[in-house]
């Protein structure tokens, strides 16, 4: 049973990474002069010594035999509010009361030292997650096979790679007494196998041993494979607390950008891009009001841009990345135009999305030219018009698996013939 | 309410000190330890060696610097014997002290991940440098037994034995001490830069190099007599040579002041351990 009342965690900005007290001192001498303090850092977020909230006024009761996932966007205040449950930090307002032992998995392997051997590791981790040795004496052959890696026991860790290192920790984890799991996206490393091996334990130690369970994942197909609720947390406000498909519904429209134009003249042009004779001025999805798109509809863009230079061959590449920023696919336009120093050009072109999964993408525009030699010369690169993409055939936006069926729609293939099978041939 | 409830309040009533859950943890307190030092003598060329050589060179140095060219006595003591034992105490106190004072920063890996006693982990220091002191006693016993042969020296068994109830006392307040400053540093890194400075201060104002005797300057006795650590190191002296100017009055004043560090340092290490994480 965990019971949060009314909790708030507050940050003063600067304050994180501590000062000196040359630094104390040199700030309180300027103030007192009235000058700027020279230690001011600046940042988007606000002055040093502002305050902010991380998490505001959250209550939440979780019951045993839950499984609860929490969902944001990054600096929501998903792994603040794990810290408070798992007493790393206090809070600055309300109460927080637990009932159990908590196993706390911000990290895997916590301690591990690199010139101890797995043996003698799991004795110090486990200790250090409070077992008692006698506990460790009697699990460690459990824990040591439930690992799987009985050759290496008594080998220093130094030498294990990053997923023997996985393994190890969580199996010595795994095998605590305790009433509470907190879990913060550790499962995103390690491999499919060891993934499953995973959800399996935390699944079964929610519906089977009435344990509670606690996760913080980016990953939605764990969120919906693993809890029974969901809670989403926006700028450390909990806005929504339930059921999880309603709630990777409402964390996945909350965080599109519905952006319909872009005006790129303030925009920051990546440090790779040394030579610029193209600027890109603006973009827009021209008399539409959404970025939805379907089926056998195409994305269709204005871009106005011009040139500070005489160009020949100025192409356009259209990169296509998922809401990850991993790159999906590319549209390329060879040879749009020569351009002479000091025109301005409005382009309008299309694509389609009829290849595309049900959901949200992201795009970057780079104008190229190609040399004498064929090399492709970047002359422009920003960001574009994220569009979002629904069909009406196949499977919706929730029930596709973009982590093994990826984000396209690959044609061609067809049922050459379905008949009976001859049983004399098996 | 379970054996396990927690109650986290953004104001607690009460400070919680958290002593039954040390006791709790006490097999990781042990496994720190082991894992601790061992690392600590890992990397070295003559690993735990070192223990034996370092205070030997310290001792021959003190007995160069302090008991040849400055000439300063030792109530008799054989030199050697006198800078060895000193040096032995004294190191088991500063080394208490400065570890204590970087646990946070140290130990920041293992606080900012998951939840465990706090004070396990300077506890476990005072473990270490109790060993460490036990092994230096070594050389310390050898150079004892050849001054008792040659006749020079008698050693005192039972205040050897007797000796040794000197640690915990000496360890509180090391720990003391310690954890105070570790909850400055966490606020003010350049504290840190202090540490070895301000330990270094110290042990010359305390009874180490010199006996309490020799200190004829009765304003300079007077201030060394408030240092909670001289009463120690005299006892010191007089249960394993015989001599030493202890009082009662001087041990009872010791052991307050001791309390009162340690007491202030458990308070001021668990009000900063709420929220350190935040500053680290």
């Amino acid at each position: 049973m965990i019971d949060i009342r009314h909790v708030d965690k507050q940050y003063r900005i600067g304050q994180i990474n501590g000062t000196t007290l040359q630094h104390e001192l040199q700030s309180w001498w300027a103030r007192k002069q009235g000058k700027d303090d020279p230690n001011r850092k600046l940042s988007s977020k606000g002055n040093y010594g502002d305050l902010f909230y991380a998490l505001k006024d959250i209550s939440l009761q979780i019951t045993p035999g839950e499984a609860v996932g929490i969902i944001g966007a990054n600096g929501a205040g998903k792994s603040t509010l794990l810290k408070l449950i798992s007493r790393i930090t206090a809070p600055t307002a309300g109460s927080i009361d637990i009932d159990g032992r908590v196993t706390t998995m911000l990290e895997v392997g916590t301690g591990f030292d690199g010139e101890l051997t797995g043996r003698e590791n799991i004795y110090f981790n486990g200790t250090l997650l409070g077992m008692r040795k006698e506990e460790v004496d009697a699990k460690i052959d459990e824990i040591i096979a439930f690992s799987g890696l009985e050759e290496f026991i008594d080998t220093p860790v130094k030498r294990y790679s990053s997923g023997m290192y996985m393994k190890l920790g969580f199996s010595v984890a795994a095998h605590l007494n305790s009433e509470i799991i907190i879990v913060d996206e550790v499962l995103a490393v390690g491999d499919n196998d060891f993934q499953n091996k995973c959800i399996r334990y935390m699944k079964e130690a929610s519906s089977l041993q009435g344990r509670t369970v606690l996760c913080v994942s980016h990953n939605m197909q764990q969120i919906r494979k693993l809890c029974t609720r969901c809670i989403v947390l926006d700028q450390g406000h909990l806005i929504f607390d339930g059921d999880p498909e309603e709630a990777i519904r409402i964390y996945l429209h909350q965080s599109v950008r519905e952006e319909l134009s872009i005006n790129y003249d303030n925009v920051v042009r990546p440090d790779w891009l040394k030579e610029q004779p193209l600027v890109l001025h603006s973009a827009c999805f021209p008399d539409r009001d959404s970025n939805l798109f379907s089926d056998s509809e195409r994305v269709r863009i204005r871009l106005v841009f011009s040139a500070l230079k005489d160009i020949k061959g100025v192409s356009l590449r259209l990169e296509v990345k998922d809401t990850f920023n991993e790159a999906i696919g590319t549209f390329i336009l060879y040879d749009i135009a020569d351009l002479t120093a000091g025109e301005k050009k409005e382009l309008i072109l299309e694509y389609p999305v009829s290849s595309f999964a049900d959901g949200i993408y992201n795009i970057v525009y780079n104008f190229f030219v190609r040399d004498e030699l064929g090399n492709n010369l970047n002359i422009e690169n920003v960001p574009g018009l994220s569009f979002r993409v629904r069909h009406a055939r196949g499977d919706s936006e929730l029930a596709w698996d973009h982590r093994n069926w990826g984000n396209i729609f690959l044609y061609g293939a067809e049922v050459l013939q379905i008949s009976d099978a001859d049983t004399s041939q098996l | 309410m379970s054996e396990h409830h927690v109650h986290i309040d953004a104001n607690p009533k009460r400070v919680d000190l958290q002593l039954r859950d040390v006791w709790r943890y006490r097999d990781f307190v042990w496994s720190y330890t082991r894992t601790y030092f061992a690392k600590k003598y890992k990397q070295t060329v003559l690993g735990p060696l070192w223990l034996l050589i370092n205070p030997m060179i310290n001792a021959l140095m003190n007995l160069f610097v302090f008991g040849m060219i400055a000439g300063i006595g030792t109530n008799g003591i054989p030199m050697l014997l006198f800078y060895l034992g000193g040096q032995g105490i004294w190191s088991y106190l500063a080394s208490i002290v400065t570890a204590g004072s970087f646990t946070f920063s140290a130990n920041a890996h293992l606080y900012g991940k998951v939840w465990f006693p706090r004070l396990c982990i300077p506890v476990s220091y005072i473990i270490t440098s109790a060993a460490e002191y036990l092994i230096q006693l070594v050389p310390f016993l050898l150079c004892a037994l050849y001054y008792a042969l040659t006749g020079a020296f008698m050693i005192r068994w039972s205040g050897l034995l007797l000796s040794l109830l000197l640690l915990p006392w000496l360890g509180a307040l090391g720990l003391g001490v310690g954890i105070l400053i570790s909850s400055m540093t966490t606020k003010y890194r350049d504290l840190g830069l202090l540490v070895s400075l301000g330990v270094r201060f110290w042990m010359y104002a305390t009874p180490v190099v010199y006996p309490l005797s020799e200190v004829r300057n009765s304003f300079l006795q007077k201030w060394i007599r408030l240092n909670p650590v001289t009463a120690v190191v005299e006892l010191f002296r007089r249960f394993l040579f015989g001599v030493g100017e202890v009082s009662p009055g001087m041990i009872a004043y010791s052991l307050i002041v001791t309390a009162l560090i340690l007491t202030a340092g458990i308070f001021s290490f668990n009000r900063i351990e709420r929220s350190f994480m935040d500053t680290v």
